[in-house]
């Protein structure tokens, strides 16, 4: 049995805050749940996904966050409690139908989880979307724990029904990938079906129906803010006159900052949980009580601007202060050091911080950055293309494994900003400039925002080679299935999209299906592909090895070693493919036959043919 | 409580994710407060992965420049680039098996020698505890069980509350049935290794 599906509520579990979400969720007896998968949240529909194989809950991967919104938007309208997960970039994809959802509303509970990235541990941005609580005029819970995650997701749906709207959970890194004790509650029963009742003035949103639905929204929008200034969520924290409001991840770094410092008697912190709408009456009413205040928040500054807009309207002139106080700023991720020393400095406290090792002497240490890892087929696609085309053409791009072929020797990424922007970018890249332009996509990618960019492109007659990595799964978030995934090996039903059929479908004439650790097979249509004046696709077939691996789809073949007598280094192994299997004793390269997984591309390269199997299994 | 603030850091395949958990999932059963922060998504590709857990009075997940009381490094030259987590009080645990990384061997930079590097550390460090993990995983027969061995150094350098009986009360739920002699043996000989 799941973990998750533990029935034993008061014990106590170490989980993930993204686990702890998914418990919540179950313990509020959700039945339909929705997701794109990207880091930090994957590991809640990863959870969710196991969970709907033995029990009633209904789980899909969708093809993107907007189509996974607006699935789980029709479970809500037709009275399901409904979850939809995705990172912060995805709620922009997803952001068209939140906008109007907000106006419609829902019936049953409807949790949108939104996780934010401050750093970029693993994201192209560090957007901060508590502005979307405010754009779309949604509920924002800000949770701090993992016990919250979970009591807050459970009682978010309850708000939801309450006021009839979807609720945004919104975590960062630092609560999404943190364990903590949680105390378990009773699970609900799962309620498979409902019944959708028609009501076009309020789920047809034309003109007429949505100006009355946008006052309906401000009216709901009254009623949380009357929730956000009960006792459910939000709570001044002491009884001094240094006032200090926090949020997420921050209330922690507060909190220990306030014990570190033995100021628990002079400090009030103010903690803000359900961040949007504000508790107007308990903010004004604890500024009223404070002779300062610092406001901590990462990011951008928010809390500190709706409090200063608040002050101003109720007379409250003490200094208010957040960002450009010591290290505050609206870069990257606080800590708790940093927390430490700006609440000293602000509140004008003796303190020393601990003093660091003096490692100034430090000598310059090799990097190491993340790799495509050994055996990795999207390597051997590179290698290919760029014999091919060179090193000049320009290679637009996408988000997935992938877009670690920007690093050397590879250096094949030249612009990337979104999901699916190498397909549409390459239109105007192509059409902008006289140079050649070969894109890279992987297979999830392509079935989330890549066939629309590929209609506009055949459509506007655009003259670009579109490269499909296609390794048969979403390999960089963990391996979640998707439109064209043989889902078979998996156990589970989906029905399968071919990708060739789809290009041939959008009206591509050229497409050439290649196997990329076939070099010369695949070289050879790669320049026909090149020659061909129009738009061309190319999908490099093969499979993540550590996706086969995981399903039992790994056909394991003999590692490969240099044969020294015929090695003259050369080294083309090393420096075009920088495949981690290889190091150097000495001068010389070796194989570390563990790490090789007997892909034989480095055997296709090297023109001694040095590069051989290795005898014995 | 007293607090204690943990340092895990390895590469992407190491174990170090799954060894921080398990001193938290001790933590646990010993009613002692806990929270342990781990990084998912691109790091693992090959990359450095740090994880910490942090046991009594303290909420925040993360450790700051200087905080940490024990380091527990799975590879020396990630050992020194994490050094700056170090005060003149904490207690560094390494591995000395070097993994060089792959821009190494694509001639981006030059691998420090061990020795050199734990000289660095020794003539700064309060207390470092040196082992050749990866020596020992071999050894017990089970190479991936560098992490098991890692956590006995820890546990057997006495620098936070869990004692072995419950760490390998945890080690014997949470690890399959195939590997659990090996995984205790290689946590007995991490253990005699720092004590």
């Amino acid at each position: 049995m799941h973990k998750l599906l533990t029935e034993s509520p008061g014990e106590k579990m170490l989980l993930l805050g993204n686990e702890a979400i998914a418990r919540g969720a179950l313990e509020a007896g959700v039945s339909f749940a929705t997701c794109y998968p990207g880091t930090p949240s994957s590991e809640i529909p990863m959870n969710f996904f196991a969970i709907s194989q033995e029990s009633d809950l209904y789980f899909e991967y969708s093809t993107n966050e907007k189509v996974a919104m607006e699935v789980a938007a029709a479970a809500a309208v037709s009275g399901l409690r409904t979850i939809v997960t995705m990172k912060h970039v995805g709620l922009n994809v997803a952001a068209d139908p939140l906008m109007t959802l907000a106006y419609v509303g829902v019936k049953g509970g409807m949790v949108i989880i939104n996780a934010d990235d401050p750093s970029l541990f693993s994201s192209q941005n560090e957007q901060d979307n508590r502005y979307f609580a405010r754009l779309a005029g949604l509920p924002m819970l800000e949770p701090t724990t993992s016990q919250e995650m979970k009591d807050m997701t459970l009682t978010a749906f309850e708000m939801s029904e309450a006021l009839e709207l979807p609720v945004i959970i919104r975590t960062t890194t630092r609560l999404a990938h943190v364990r903590g004790a949680v105390e378990l509650g009773d699970l609900k029963p799962i309620t498979k079906k409902a019944t959708f009742e028609k009501n076009p003035f309020r789920f047809v949103t034309v003109p007429a129906v949505s100006r009355n639905l946008h006052k309906v929204l401000l009216g709901k929008i009254e009623e949380a803010s009357e929730i956000s200034d009960g006792d459910a969520y939000n709570e001044v924290i002491g009884t001094g006159k240094w006032g200090i409001v926090a949020n997420g991840a921050c209330f922690n770094y507060v909190k220990d900052a306030v014990l570190d410092l033995g100021i628990g008697d002079q400090v009030s912190i103010l903690k803000l949980v359900m961040s949007w709408p504000q508790p107007e009456t308990l903010c004004i009413d604890f500024m009223k009580k404070m002779d300062k205040v610092l406001v901590v928040e990462e990011l951008e500054p928010i809390n500190e601007t709706e409090l200063k807009a608040m002050a101003q309207e109720n007379g409250i002139t003490i200094p208010i202060k957040g960002k450009g106080v010591g290290a505050f700023s609206r870069l990257y991720e606080y800590d708790p050091g940093m927390v430490r020393q700006t609440i000293a400095d602000y509140f004008g406290i003796e303190y020393k911080a601990l003093e660091q090792l003096d490692i100034s002497a430090t000598p310059e240490l090799p990097a190491r950055p993340p790799n495509l890892c050994a055996g990795c087929p999207h390597r051997a696609s590179y290698y290919a293309v760029k014999e091919v085309f060179g090193k000049d053409a320009i290679f637009p791009t996408d988000i997935g494994c992938y877009t670690l072929g920007v690093l050397p020797p590879i250096s094949m990424a030249d612009f990337v900003i979104c999901m699916g922007s190498s397909v549409s970018s390459s239109c105007g890249f192509a059409q902008a400039t006289d140079q050649k332009v070969v894109s890279f996509i992987g297979d999830s990618t392509f079935f989330h925002s890549g066939m629309t960019g590929l209609a506009n492109a055949v459509h506007n007659n655009h003259k670009f080679t579109l490269v499909i990595l296609d390794n048969g799964t979403t390999a960089m978030t963990g391996h979640q299935i998707h439109p064209g995934v043989n889902t078979e090996p998996m156990g589970v039903e989906r029905t399968r999209i071919s990708i060739e059929n789809v290009v041939r479908g959008l009206g591509v004439q050229d497409v050439h299906m290649i196997k990329p650790f076939k070099l010369k097979k695949a070289k050879e249509s790669i320049k026909k592909a090149m020659e061909y004046d129009g738009i061309s696709v190319i999908i490099s077939e093969e499979l993540c090895p550590l996706f086969a691996k995981a399903t039992k789809q790994f056909k394991k073949a003999k590692p490969f070693r240099v044969n020294h007598d015929k090695c003259k280094n050369h080294r083309d192994c090393i420096n075009l493919l920088a495949c981690p299997a290889m190091y150097l004793e000495g001068d010389q390269v070796e194989i570390d036959k563990i790490a090789c997984i007997g892909c034989t591309v480095c055997a296709q390269v090297c023109p001694e043919n040095a590069i051989v199997p290795v005898k014995e299994g | 409580m007293e607090t204690k603030r943990l340092v895990f850091i390895g590469v992407g395949g190491q174990g170090n994710l799954l060894a921080s958990r398990l001193v938290g999932e001790a933590a646990l059963s010993m009613n002692i407060p806990t929270v342990v922060s781990e990084i998912h998504g691109m790091a693992q590709r090959g990359g450095i992965v740090e994880s910490a857990v942090l046991l009594g009075d303290v909420s925040s997940p993360i450790v700051s420049s200087s905080e940490a009381d024990v380091l527990i490094g799975f590879e020396p030259l990630e050992t020194l680039r994490a050094l700056g987590k170090c005060n003149k009080d904490t207690v560094v645990i390494t591995n000395i098996h070097p993994l060089p990384p792959f821009t190494v061997a694509v001639g981006q930079g030059t691998y420090p020698p061990v020795e050199d590097t734990l000289q660095f550390i020794r003539e700064r460090a309060n207390k470092v505890i040196e082992l050749d993990g990866n020596a020992i995983a071999e050894e017990v027969g089970n190479p991936l069980s560098l992490n098991m061995v890692m956590l006995g150094a820890l546990i057997g350098s006495e620098t936070t509350p869990i004692g072995a009986e419950e760490m390998k009360k945890v080690l014997s739920t949470s690890t399959k049935k195939a590997f659990l002699e090996s995984n205790l043996k290689a946590f007995d000989m991490g253990m005699a290794s720092a004590s």
